[in-house]
């Protein structure tokens, strides 16, 4: 007889969110719960393929009993927990925190960031003009990724991206201290003599546009990217057979970004260079 | 040879025909009424069996079918192929022989669960690289990863053990493992006496092959073989998985039987985690199972199978011929006997893929009417006598792609192709009508509906649910169920009704590498690809790749040395086929004796002049992993 391992079975834990009873399987954290009841919790580090990387501080919630305020992203449910989203604590901290990052960081090209500065009313200027940024030249030393560090936020995401967690290239981490601790290649070398591969990976999980594809990046500057004008069509990679997923961002009839959907059990939204790059053939006309 | 830049192909948006010699820019009118004309004039002048069809497996499944159906159909006969004979046809005849079909057996989640991962001949880490993610997930929980390969490569660092074996000593080193198992009490002699025949005379003919032999034959030291044979039996949940290395020799198919023989050995396969999983190097090379293979119609069904025969013949209005068609190994062969005139090829570029490309050439040459159906202008296109300019599968039209794990996954149009380029199944439905077969398909769904409606492997896997649940893997008989993720549970059933046909092992010879090393051609060469290239380089060569280096001819900095030959230095490489130039790259993970190139810039460095082109009698693969070369210097002034 064949057997199957369908793991153990998963238990309900109920608990309740401003002041609303939520039941999710047990393991859950509470920004998964929050996420399938229908709450928006801001955050920037939280990543849907990666471990939670708790850096950011962005989605704190209150939890009754509890002397500090605790990261959604990495708290799981437990029964009879009590939790508020929206509480005056919670606001005060997402403001402060927001306007930390974005006195420090450029968070222009960061979705969802604007939004959540007018609504907690942050205001990051309330620091004075000469607040220490991370501001630095743009690196741009090979045909596929633009690094601007200038608005690294030091999520983590790149880092778990090319390290253990998925593609285990080991390009990058994290160089330096305090404020000054930077995502870097060994000896800050230029991509082309790191061990990078150019798988992408990073990109795929960048909050920020720290990390960005060079047409995409080029087409910023020139002032025709436009993603009003795009589609996004999901199909499969025409080189090996692993059968890795690909969503072709599609503008005027040309592919201007690949990424790779994260729920695909083939792929979590990891790609190879050949996959995430090797479309240029077609559109050679 | 000088090296250069590559160029870029750029897309065809015009058909074109051949005039006095010459391809010239027609209307597709023209082009398609002389494309049918030639056929034609095959048929009438010598009969269906003179035509041939190369099928693609870069493109939909849906377009396969429609080929293969092209080619039985309206033509009436079973001469088409694909090139998964340049590649995995040994996987597929190993694998079908023993167990009646030709998929790897697992799923990529069943990598991540197992405990021991044995990639024999194979760098998935650079070929398979999201592959290679769920090894690395197995790794991290535990798994213990055995690589053997005659290269220490990037998969190779990952390893928990190395087997650096000799090129062409696969059998050995197999054989000497299971003879392990056996003297160690380690075979599953339940799963053995219960699931499998033919054991005692497999016992008894890998007897000779004790640890010691095999170390002198193979290379690997003893205490490796001894290690991997106890932990490959003793795991829990076992998977071996193999690439090019082991099915591109000559003897290809005995490759793969002898790694089969392993698992039946020690019961890993059929149960969840524990498999035998070809990594398939085109993204639709599974496509096999819709029929465009000379053997088999969709699904894997037998073609000598009267009563299948009979239910194609009835929903199509054909009469399938009752016995195999040609191979492409052997489509070749009769080109150049002259039996084989008019060939259609669609996507693909044999001048530069096949093995001794020169000789593929001249038989090319032979045929009188040669029709072929790409995205580009390729070596092989220049050739034709029509070209018709086609749309790109993966993204210029709708269907579904088969993948390594047997996963069906949807295949959707992003872009609008150039104008003046249709769609695969368009164009073949043109010449089928053409032809006086009424053939309207409205798209690909409503091919695949029909695919459904006679392969019962394939019956469950509607669009919609195909859309819902993110592919699907076959076999999938109805619309309610799923069957599990691994394949051959059946024997594992008590009952042996339930159990049905025992899988076979297979008594194996061992047989080295037919180009001989001499002294004349000292240095064994094998081939491989790289992390950001692919193939013949059509593709890949369309973006800018920092890693991309251009062809090199590998060496050991020991061999370098003793040829007095540096690091860029172009050399002389040659074979008893022919002699290309290369620069020389330095890789430690060399042996002395071995060398490594790859065939992605066929159009700097063809290497496949010198390969070999001896073929596995069963498969009709090429021994791409092992040809005798010398090296030599360039007078200085070249």
């Amino acid at each position: 007889m064949t057997t199957v391992d369908i793991g153990i079975p998963r238990r309900l834990v109920e608990f309740t969110v401003d002041g609303e009873t939520i039941r999710v399987p047990e393991g859950s954290t509470i920004l998964d719960a929050c996420t399938a009841a229908g709450k928006d919790i801001p955050t920037l580090c939280y990543g849907d393929t990666l471990e939670p990387a708790n850096a950011c501080r962005v989605c704190m919630v209150e939890v009754e009993g509890s002397r500090t305020l605790v990261p959604s992203c990495s708290r799981k449910v437990e029964p009879g927990m009590v939790v508020h989203t929206d509480s005056e604590r919670t606001r005060t901290s997402r403001k402060v925190v927001l306007e930390l990052l974005a006195s420090a960081t450029d968070l222009s090209t960061t979705p969802g960031v604007a939004e959540w500065m007018a609504e907690t009313g942050a205001d990051p200027g309330r620091f004075g003009p000469d607040a220490a940024t991370v501001a630095q030249p743009v690196l741009v030393d090979n045909e596929l990724y633009v690094r601007d560090y200038g608005k690294c936020i030091l999520c983590y995401k790149c880092v778990d991206a090319c390290g253990e967690q998925w593609q285990n290239s080991f390009a990058i981490t994290v160089a330096g201290r305090g404020f000054d601790a930077r995502i870097s290649t060994e000896f800050s070398s230029p991509l082309p003599d790191s061990a990078c591969v150019y798988c992408g990976n990073c990109v795929e999980v960048c909050p920020t546009g720290a990390l960005s594809f060079k047409r995409e990046c080029d087409k910023r500057e020139d002032g025709t990217w436009d993603e009003s004008r795009q589609t996004a069509t999901t199909t499969i990679c025409t080189f090996c057979g692993v059968g890795c997923a690909l969503t072709l961002h599609v503008q005027d009839n040309e592919i201007v970004k690949v990424t790779s959907p994260h729920e695909s059990s083939v792929t979590h939204g990891n790609l190879c260079i050949k996959g995430r790059f090797g479309w240029q053939h077609v559109q050679n006309r | 040879m000088k090296r250069r830049n590559t160029e870029p192909y750029v897309r065809l948006t015009r058909p074109l025909v051949r005039d006095s010699g010459v391809l010239r820019p027609a209307t597709w009118e023209e082009a398609l009424d002389r494309a049918a004309a030639g056929i034609r004039r095959t048929l009438t002048g010598k009969g269906p069996e003179a035509f041939g069809m190369f099928s693609c497996a870069r493109a939909t499944n849906e377009m396969n079918f429609v080929a293969q159906k092209f080619t039985r159909a309206v033509i009436g006969t079973n001469n088409v192929d694909s090139c998964n004979r340049t590649c995995h046809a040994p996987s597929v005849a190993g694998l079908a022989r023993v167990f009646g079909s030709g998929g790897g057996t697992s799923s990529y989640q069943e990598i991540e669960d197992a405990d021991v991962i044995v990639i024999w001949g194979g760098n998935p880490r650079e070929a398979h690289p999201i592959f290679f993610h769920h090894v690395l997930k197995a790794v991290h929980e535990g798994a213990k990863l055995f690589v053997v390969d005659p290269r220490r490569t990037s998969t190779g660092s990952w390893a928990h053990r190395q087997l650096q074996l000799e090129v062409g000593t696969d059998i050995p080193l197999a054989h000497a493992i299971a003879r392990e198992i056996i003297h160690s009490g380690l075979a599953n002699t339940t799963f053995v006496e219960r699931a499998t025949e033919g054991y005692a005379e497999f016992a008894a003919s890998v007897e000779p092959w004790t640890l010691e032999v095999a170390e002198k034959t193979t290379g690997v030291p003893a205490e490796l073989i001894r290690e991997l044979a106890h932990t490959y039996a003793r795991a829990d949940r076992a998977q071996l998985s193999w690439t090019l290395g082991i099915t591109e020799q000559h003897n290809g198919t005995d490759n793969v039987l002898s790694l089969i023989n392993l698992a039946l050995l020690a019961g890993q396969v059929g149960r969840y985690g524990a498999g035998l999983n070809p990594l398939r190097g085109q993204n639709n090379v599974q496509g096999g199972d819709m029929g465009a293979i000379p053997d088999r119609l969709p699904g894997f069904q037998d073609v000598l199978d009267a009563g299948v025969r009979a239910k194609f013949d009835t929903a199509w209005g054909s009469a399938i011929p009752p016995h195999h068609g040609l191979n492409l190994t052997q489509m070749l062969d009769a080109m150049e006997r002259g039996d084989l005139t008019c060939v259609y090829i669609i996507g693909e570029n044999p001048v530069q893929s096949e093995a001794d490309c020169e000789h593929t050439i001249k038989r090319l040459a032979n045929v009188d009417h040669l029709i072929v159906q790409d995205i580009f202008l390729t070596k092989t296109a220049q050739l034709a006598d029509v070209v018709l300019p086609a749309t790109a599968a993966w993204c210029e039209s709708d269907g579904t792609f088969t993948n390594s794990e047997r996963r069906v996954q949807r295949v959707r149009k992003a872009l609008e192709p150039p104008e003046g380029a249709r769609d695969d199944i368009e164009l073949l439905s043109e010449l089928a009508r053409r032809l006086g077969h009424d053939w309207h398909y409205t798209g690909g769904e409503e091919v695949w509906d029909e695919l459904r409606s006679l392969s019962p492997m394939h019956a469950g896997m509607s669009y919609a649910r195909l859309e819902e649940l993110g592919g699907i893997q076959w076999p999938c008989y109805s619309e309610d169920t799923l069957e599990p993720t691994f394949l051959h549970a059946r024997l594992w059933a008590e009952d042996p009704a339930e159990r049905g046909r025992p899988a076979p092992f297979t008594v194996i010879e061992h047989s080295p590498p037919v180009d001989l090393l001499t002294e004349e051609f000292p240095i064994r060469l094998t081939t491989g690809r790289r992390l950001d290239s692919y193939n013949t380089g059509v593709q890949s060569a369309g973006f800018p790749s920092p890693l991309r280096q251009g062809e090199t001819l590998d060496l050991c900095p020991e061999d370098a040395r003793a040829l007095g030959v540096e690091p860029d230095e172009l050399v002389r490489i040659s074979s008893r086929r022919g002699e290309i130039v290369a620069p020389v790259r330095l890789d430690k993970g060399l042996k002395p004796g071995l060398a490594f190139m790859t065939f992605h810039f066929p159009d700097e460095v063809d290497v496949n002049v010198i390969t070999i082109e001896a073929t596995c009698p069963i498969a009709g693969t090429a021994e791409y992993k092992a040809a005798a070369i010398r090296v030599d210097k360039l007078p200085a002034e070249v």
